[in-house]
């Protein structure tokens, strides 16, 4: 009775953590830090909430371009693949149709660069809330 | 919106910081210290990079 009441609780456990696995990246791409605050680490989630968010942000305040989808330069590409990291932000910025004008002085290239950060940033974000999912980390 | 080189590395070096301390170590207080240490080297960096390029245009 009692073995089979821990091994419930420990498969429900288990469950709970392979969810959470999933979730957690799922959600903290779309939202940066709320895979962390989904696990109720909510100054970490917080503090990466508002760092890749202010980055992103200020390279958009900064006429930074935004990269769509391409099959072209190979900087290009890797371009679209660090704003893609930005979730829920990056998909805003194309349904607006923000970023696109064309990059007329110096500092505009940072904010591209500040743009490309920002997604690539969330990306390591996903990976840790993804570990702290699985236990790997606290 | 403009920044300047420097100051566009000091935004820049702040919040990755930040990102990296919470992302490459466990505990609060080693947090605290990676992204201080990260802070640091991206500035640093910032400095060596600078007066290196200095060097090389005289």
């Amino acid at each position: 009775m009692a073995n089979s009441t821990t091994e419930r609780s420990k498969a429900a456990a288990a469950e709970t953590v392979s969810l959470m696995s999933i979730v957690a990246p799922a959600i903290g791409w779309l939202i940066p830090g709320a895979g962390h605050m989904i696990q109720k680490r909510w100054i970490r989630g917080l503090l990466l909430f508002v760092s890749i968010v202010t980055l992103f942000v200020l390279g958009l305040a900064m006429q930074g371009r935004i990269y769509k989808a391409n099959g072209g330069d190979i900087l290009d590409i890797l371009g679209f693949v660090g704003d893609v990291g930005a979730g829920a932000l990056y998909l805003l910025s194309l349904a607006l149709d923000w970023g696109q004008g064309a990059i007329a002085f110096a500092t505009a290239d940072y904010g591209t660069k500040f743009i490309i950060v920002a997604g690539l940033l969330n990306f390591i974000s996903i990976a840790d809330a993804y570990h702290i999912a699985i236990g790997k980390k606290q | 919106m403009t920044l300047n080189h420097f100051s566009a590395a000091l935004v820049f070096s702040i919040f990755a910081s930040v990102v990296f301390g919470i992302t490459h170590r466990d505990n609060a207080r080693d947090m605290v210290r990676y992204g201080l240490y990260c802070f640091v080297m991206f500035l640093g960096g910032v400095f060596v990079a600078g007066w290196a390029m200095w060097v090389l245009k005289r």
